[in-house]
């Protein structure tokens, strides 16, 4: 702190080399951003944080501006307002008039911006746009009348997620963003992540909806409707009603999503123990046998896609397991449906992910059996809680229930799973047992916990010294692959997400989610880790009972029929 | 046999995204047009996303994206033209040719496109058909202009 500067007449201390911006947020001054993405290089291209400097004759953008000693900045003079008011009416002037039947009304960021601005008229009116729906993916629906052209969804793309599936197109006013040669998201290298619209401040970008099937569906007395729940939904669904982030209210969402009518309530924990059990095997098997390394899990559908468009040469590193969420479908059609006298054709299986690349993983023709999808509907964090508002439930007035047994029950090693390194943690705790025939002393993997982009640590299991990394943003992935292919080999077992920070910072996650929030929903994950009795997949009573009585062994033959997949090698542009 | 688009990367070794720009002016100027292929072609080449090319190659007026007709017109906007009437000038070719700006009848005949300035504003409003001016034209002649042209293909 050796500068001083003076803003709305309050000397503040400054670093050498911090925005303006940054001395502003630290000391609590809010100043409204559009363009600007925490972390990346500032643009400075929608002018929306400008401020005023004493001596400079423009306004300036405070997210680019270096602070100097001396400095004397206004951040809400008259004209600043006037300038920020101004680029909000021209943002609005060629703005869909549609609010009240928006993705995103109310948790818009336009809406707030000229609610906070006194907009109270069209001043400005516009030619309005008349881009097309882009509806072509499984996952994400674009809307570009309702792009504002901030731009973060393209970096998103480009520079967190190392796909640029999207990107400006035309010029002046004609820009909008699109894919390449205009062909939509589905033939794009979109790999669903739904990055993009957890950035996107308008309703531009929004999941692709499956709530009108599961209504008709819970409607129909001839289904028996079933639901799985990520392991990350419990602690970020609070958020959407008004529970403070990272609060664990899975008691209240069983009880509510039994009042919607699902029959059978359970938890994608369990079959995450399931993953475990079979992916732990198969790094014991491809690391005794010389089978293929390093191994790369195969839980991420948006890194799945990603691998099978950009890392063909990589396809034979990622496990064959299916994940947690398509496992738990094949489970519920075959075990539960046989153990519960039910066709599999007559249940329909949802199940609640923070992800909009599940929406695609669902609907890949490897994940079916005999025709019958093994999942039939995915919702998002974000659809649940619309869908509990539907059904007219007061989460708060809920008394807390249990998941259904035995496909609801599941280790900490299950939960952890929503965090990135979560996996890794989980899948190290039983390699080691599987290995040395003895559970580990201390459960905790530290070096992989937390929300860098890339951990890395070496574990000694035995005589074994297991070298493991996990990544999260696919840019990293690329980044760690890239140091495999150069002849890297003391990685064995890497761990991918393409959302940073894992699951907890899904795509499907709360519009709103920032850092702090994904912060403490990592913390509660931990924290039931920390308190959990059964700490390990291989310890969970209900896994071993799922062997027992119907799969066999991990590995064996059912295994590999119900819970292993392939992938394929997929050209895009 | 290669393709061409491979040629012309051939005489751009060890090329980076600068290269861009004259490799699209390069494929255009023998292939006519920028065709899907060749942007994935010069894609992998410069190992950048093909969204990426398309939005630089849609940001400049100079690059198609459609093979251009048999005959190619370019109508003038720039501003004598424009003041003596282009806008209808233009309106009246699209619908005569049934076709927007920068795309290609189906027939393959005419392509059109519009130009800022063709350095001729003594005769405006002017078009330009495969380089063949045709001054201070209307409404009304565009339509003998075009059936003209269309009539040359059906004699043999």
């Amino acid at each position: 702190m050796n500068l001083t500067i003076e803003v709305n007449n309050n000397t503040l201390q400054a670093s050498q080399g911090e925005t303006i911006l940054d001395v502003l947020s630290r000391n609590g001054m809010k100043v409204p951003t559009l363009c600007y993405m925490k972390g990346l290089f500032p643009t400075g291209s929608c002018r929306m944080c400008v401020v005023e400097v004493e001596g400079r004759r423009n306004l300036v953008t405070a997210c680019s501006e270096p602070v100097l000693d001396g400095m004397k900045i206004m951040t809400h003079s008259m004209r600043v307002i006037e300038s920020r008011k101004t680029i909000v009416e021209l943002l609005l002037s060629n703005h869909p008039d549609d609010c009240l039947y928006c993705e995103r009304n109310g948790s818009c960021e336009l809406q707030k911006l000229s609610e906070d601005l006194n907009v109270r008229e069209r001043r400005i009116s516009g030619n309005k746009n008349n881009y097309k729906l882009d509806v072509s993916s499984t996952s994400i629906v674009r809307d570009p009348a309702k792009c504002i052209l901030c731009g973060r969804c393209v970096r998103v793309c480009e520079e967190i997620e190392g796909v640029t599936a999207i990107e400006f197109v035309g010029r002046g006013s004609k820009t909008f963003i699109d894919t390449s040669f205009n062909h939509g998201l589905n033939l794009s290298s979109c790999v669903n992540c739904g990055q993009c619209i957890m950035v996107c401040p308008t309703g531009a970008l929004k999941e692709k909806p499956h709530i009108n099937e599961i209504k008709n569906n819970l409607s129909n007395p001839d289904k028996v409707v079933v639901v799985q729940y990520a392991p990350s939904i419990s602690v970020s669904l609070a958020e959407e009603f008004g529970f403070k982030p990272g609060q664990n209210i899975i008691g209240l969402m069983n009880a509510a999503l039994r009042r919607i009518g699902f029959n059978f309530v359970f938890d994608t924990s369990f079959s995450a123990d399931l993953t475990i059990m079979e992916e732990a095997s198969e790094l014991v098997h491809r690391v005794t046998n010389g089978g293929v390394l390093p191994m790369i899990t195969s839980c991420c559908p948006g890194w799945v896609k990603y691998a099978e468009e950009f890392g063909h040469d990589i396809l034979p590193n990622l496990s064959s397991c299916k994940s947690p969420q398509q496992m738990m479908g094949a489970i519920i059609k075959s075990y539960f449906a046989e153990s519960e006298g039910i066709a599999p054709e007559n249940i329909y299986s949802v199940s609640v992910m923070p992800c909009t690349a599940k929406k695609f993983e669902q609907q890949r023709e490897e994940m079916t059996q005999n025709g019958i999808s093994d999942v039939d509907a995915v919702l998002t964090t974000r659809e649940l809680a619309r869908l509990i508002r539907m059904y007219g439930i007061d989460i708060h007035k809920m008394e807390p229930e249990l998941a259904d047994s035995p496909l609801g029950t599941r280790s900490s090693a299950g939960k952890i799973f929503g965090s990135s390194g979560g996996v890794m943690e989980a899948a190290i705790r039983t390699a080691h047992y599987l290995i040395t025939g003895k559970e580990m002393v201390k459960f905790q993997v530290k070096a992989l916990r937390g929300l860098q982009g890339r951990k890395e640590a070496h574990i000694q299991i035995g005589d074994l010294n297991v070298g493991v990394a996990v990544v999260s943003g696919l840019k990293n992935a690329a980044e760690l692959l890239e140091e495999v292919r150069n002849g890297r080999d003391d990685i064995h077992f890497i761990e991918v997400m393409a959302c940073p920070g894992g699951c907890i910072n899904g795509g499907g996650q709360p519009i709103g989610t920032d850092e702090e929030a994904v912060k403490a929903r990592m913390a509660t994950l931990y924290d039931i880790d920390e308190k959990d009795a059964i700490k390990a997949s291989h310890k969970n009573p209900y896994i071993v009972e799922l062997y027992d009585k119907f799969l066999g062994k991990p590995l064996g033959h059912k295994s590999h029929h119900l819970l292993h997949t392939h992938y394929q090698k997929r050209e895009v542009n | 046999m290669k393709s061409i688009v491979q040629e012309i990367l051939k005489e751009y070794p060890n090329a980076g995204y600068d290269s861009l720009i004259p490799i699209l002016q390069h494929v255009q100027e023998k292939m006519g047009f920028l065709s899907e292929e060749s942007v994935v072609e010069v894609s992998k080449y410069l190992k950048m996303p093909a969204s990426k090319i398309f939005g630089v190659a849609t940001f400049y007026n100079q690059f198609r994206f459609t093979q251009p007709g048999k005959y190619h017109v370019q109508v003038c906007r720039g501003t004598a033209c424009h003041v003596l009437g282009s806008a209808t000038v233009l309106d009246e070719i699209e619908k005569n040719l049934k076709i927007k700006s920068g795309q290609t009848t189906r027939d393959k005949l005419f392509s059109l496109e519009v130009v800022a300035c063709i350095g001729a504003c003594g005769l405006a409003p002017v078009i330009s058909i495969n380089g063949e001016f045709h001054a201070k034209v209307s409404s009304e002649t565009i339509k003998t202009i075009f059936q003209d042209y269309k009539s040359r293909e059906v004699q043999p």
